[in-house]
């Protein structure tokens, strides 16, 4: 295991350094001055505690969890990607049970009602393509995909329709009761305990994949699906299924966590492509739950100092979108590179 | 009176892959007109000449004649415009297009036209003149095994084949298709035809055929007339004089009374596309002895292994298994491990489907470690199963499948690219298997191999299962069909 995590770290800066050259090279070549604009960068994600704990923490929250959930599906060999779709199905969820129940019940017992909500959303919205493949062999890359507009569609009809606020002025609903909102983990900051619950998840998926019998049978069918068949007797369609659906419960989750603890309503583009960056994340982290911690928050830096950047050096906040994209490419190709590995046990 | 030019002729034709010599100095002659059975066993040659002779491979030595023609063939395009067909045991059809589409396809150019309807109406045409009954507009995917093989006759028929190569056509076509695929090629030969059918199945080849040649481990031992010819001397040709066998097995074991550890009564399997693999087979497995099987290629061996494993569940017939079967599969790297985990990790795999809970890690790490010093896996600390090389994996998933004491084991080619001294040391832990008492199951494509381990021979034959004396003559005579 110890060449194995050293190599995985050299690799993974190796990336890093990589990909800061190739930013660089993009804002200069953008006509942008280059130093202003790192500054804005590094003052946007890191410069103060408000900066860190109150945007790339926040930012970050989303990241992870979505990042968990691709990982836990790619794990299983299940190419979820539609994280995206499965965050608005969430959100969608959480806010429609949270505007009917209003402050009608106590505060923890309604966020746990409007949070398993939005977890059950997420499920149904990946078990759609979860049958599809079930029954039909559709590929799961394709009815994700497909789904994630269906999905941002359905977000753009709930907020002009059904959801809209009393006025029909904005295309949004009322905001959420305060009892529905996730508490903040200090008085001045707007980073929320769904932060927590990301961490707590990471170090879950971690133990769960590693420790259990359900975890290792994940791993197996992910791994070699007819050895698992074979030599293993595993129901390989049921293991699918399931990672399937708790990829999409998770993706749910973040969405209901982020209407909740963030933006407290619901409105069109509530995910600046949360679910397609978290792709990157869970690469980027070769799939393991807590190299996602990481590479989530650095995503998170990246988005809120791109977002800084945007502001005060006028570089165009696509830029960070860029980054995402040159990490995922590198990863690629590296991963061709370097020796097949699965993150053993001990 | 002139004798016309043979159909097809080669002369001469030698080809070496790597080291080994596949075809030396072959001749082979096939007469207008006539239907000609190119026999041998596995790997004896036959679908290597008669790649060369369609263009498929290029021989190292030795001419090809058609009608009288010398040709060199650069692909099989070249073998197609001399008049050439062939009809390979795996069809070379895109499922997803209709018959017309796959007959038509390569007749129009890059940017030639196609007529659909009137392509089809052509297709139509050709089905009623050569008798081969297929429906045009149907999608290959749906068609069954034996109307597949039709639209691979059509297309050589349709590019004005006259002479037509089938190699093993009948290996997955069920008794009726065989024997309509029989008398339509009765017929193309009767009509001006000429036909080269790579057969395994002895006496149907006989009772078909014109001329007859036998190749063994790449030459040509015996070229003649049916008529002149009687089984026996085609036999003998066949599987050559007198069985040079390796060291016999040391102990044979003859158990008649060994309690009943596997059985399997009226036992019948269908693949995926519904065509029936074993019909209505029996077998049984005693404690404490090695039944060994044998068959040819798609004679439902892989089929019976897998019932006895408790792998694949028969469409009827009954089995009786027991709790615990070890089971070693001949794609090691694909069915048997995850070559990317580690030693402990791929000894839980058999577990894995009814583990609950958490997973003592340290226990199996210890036990993997054990096991493969156990069993002389080097080294016993690899990380990843991938990184030891073939034998040592072969000896570590025999190691797993034997440990816990399994009541059976069932074995598949589990020497296959291991060198001789891992091989005897597999042969000798089956052996030390069946001494204390598990029934021991073993497919080998090596003859000798197989024949000088078991205690009891069960040969497979197209889809049947019959007893046979350990011996390889006796055991080769069954694999073709010979009783």
């Amino acid at each position: 295991m110890r060449p194995r995590a050293t190599h995985d770290i050299v690799l993974a800066s190796a990336v890093l350094v990589a990909i800061t050259g190739l930013a660089l090279g993009v804002i200069a070549i953008g006509g942008h001055p280059v130093l202003p604009a790192l500054a804005a960068l590094l003052r946007g994600s890191f410069g103060s505690p408000f900066a860190f704990f109150s945007a790339t923490l926040v930012r970050a929250t989303p990241l992870i969890l979505l990042g968990l959930a691709v990982g836990l599906a790619f794990r299983a060999g299940v190419l979820n990607i539609g994280g995206e779709g499965q965050f608005h199905a969430g959100a969608c969820a959480a806010v429609t049970v949270g505007l009917a129940l209003g402050g009608s019940l106590p505060r923890p017992l309604s966020i746990l009602v409007t949070v398993a909500a939005g977890t059950a959303g997420g499920a149904l919205w990946a078990g759609i393509a979860a049958i599809l493949k079930r029954s039909f062999g559709v590929l799961e890359v394709i009815s994700t995909l497909m789904l994630n507009f269906v999905a941002a569609l359905a977000v753009s009809f709930l907020v002009r329709g059904p959801l809209q606020e009393p006025t029909h002025v904005y295309p949004y609903p009322p905001a959420l009761n305060p009892s529905l909102q996730l508490p903040t983990l200090a008085a001045d900051t707007r980073l929320h305990i769904g932060f927590l619950a990301a961490l707590g998840l990471a170090f879950g998926l971690w133990w769960v994949l590693r420790t259990t019998a359900r975890g290792f049978r994940l791993r197996v069918v992910g791994a070699g699906a007819a050895a698992a068949r074979s030599a293993g007797r595993v129901d390989v369609t049921g293991v699918v299924t399931a990672a399937f659906l708790a990829s999409g419960a998770i993706a749910g989750f973040a969405g209901a966590v982020e209407v909740t603890g963030v933006t407290h309503r619901l409105f069109e583009g509530i995910s600046p492509g949360y679910g397609y960056s978290a792709i990157a994340v869970a690469l980027l982290a070769r799939l393991h739950p807590l190299a996602i911690i990481g590479t989530g928050i650095f995503f998170g830096a990246l988005e809120a100092g791109g977002a800084a950047m945007q502001r005060d050096a006028g570089v165009p906040a696509q830029f960070a979108l860029i980054v995402e994209a040159l990490v995922v490419l590198c990863v690629l190709a590296i991963d061709r590179l370097g020796p097949r590995t699965s993150e053993g046990t001990q | 009176m002139t004798v016309p030019a043979p159909a097809l002729h080669l002369r001469g034709i030698s080809k070496r892959f790597g080291s080994t010599l596949a075809l030396d100095d072959v001749s082979f002659t096939v007469a207008s007109g006539t239907l000609h059975a190119l026999l041998g066993e596995n790997g004896a040659g036959k679908t290597t000449l008669m790649r060369i002779a369609f263009g498929l491979a290029r021989c190292d030595h030795g001419s090809i004649e058609v009608d009288g023609t010398e040709h060199h063939f650069h692909s099989s395009a070249d073998a197609i415009a001399a008049g050439l067909g062939m009809v390979h045991q795996h069809f070379m059809l895109v499922p997803a297009l209709t018959v017309t589409e796959n007959i038509v396809l390569g007749d129009c150019g890059f940017f030639g036209g196609f007529h659909p309807s009137r392509a089809a109406e052509r297709v139509r045409q050709l089905c009623e003149e050569t008798g081969l009954g297929v429906d045009p507009l149907a999608r290959v995917s749906e068609l069954a095994v034996g109307a597949q093989q039709r639209v691979e006759i059509l297309k050589a028929v349709s590019r004005n084949a006259r002479l037509l190569i089938f190699d093993e056509p009948t290996a997955v076509l069920t008794p009726r298709e065989t024997d309509e695929l029989y008398s339509w090629l009765r017929v193309f030969v009767r009509g001006g035809g000429t036909v080269v059918l790579i057969t395994h199945k002895l006496r149907e080849a006989l009772t078909l055929a014109d001329d007859v040649t036998v190749l063994r481990r790449g030459r040509s031992v015996l070229q003649s007339t049916v008529h002149a010819v009687d089984e026996a001397q085609v036999v003998s040709a066949l599987l050559g004089e007198g069985p040079a066998l390796r060291t016999p097995s040391p102990v044979r074991v003859n158990r008649t009374t060994g309690d009943t550890v596997l059985s399997a009564t009226s036992v019948t399997v269908a693949d995926t596309q519904g065509s029936e693999r074993l019909h209505g087979v029996n077998a049984l497995v005693r404690a404490g002895e090695i039944v060994g099987i044998a068959g040819v290629e798609g004679a439902g061996q892989w089929e019976l292994l897998r019932v006895l494993a408790g792998r694949v569940t028969p469409q009827s017939g009954s089995v009786r298994l027991p709790a615990h079967i070890g089971f070693v599969p001949e794609d090691r790297l694909r069915d048997a491990i995850i070559p990317e985990m580690t030693l402990a990790e791929n000894v839980v795999l058999p577990r894995a489907g009814g583990l609950h809970g958490r997973i003592a890690w340290s226990t199996y790490a210890e036990k993997a470690r054990a096991l493969a010093l156990d069993h002389g896996v080097r080294p016993p600390d690899a990380r990843a199963v991938g990184t030891l090389s073939g034998g040592n994996q072969q000896k570590f998933v025999l190691a797993r499948e034997l440990e816990g004491s399994p009541e059976a084991l069932v074995v598949e080619n589990p020497t296959r690219g291991l060198d001789i001294r891992a091989s005897d040391d597999v042969l000798e832990r089956l052996r030390a298997a069946r001494d204390t008492g598990c029934a021991v199951v073993m497919y080998s494509s090596d003859l000798e191999e197989i024949v000088s381990l078991a205690d009891r021979m069960l040969v497979c034959f197209n889809g049947t299962v019959i007893e046979t004396p350990v011996d390889t003559a006796c055991v080769g005579r069954a694999m073709i069909g010979l009783s």
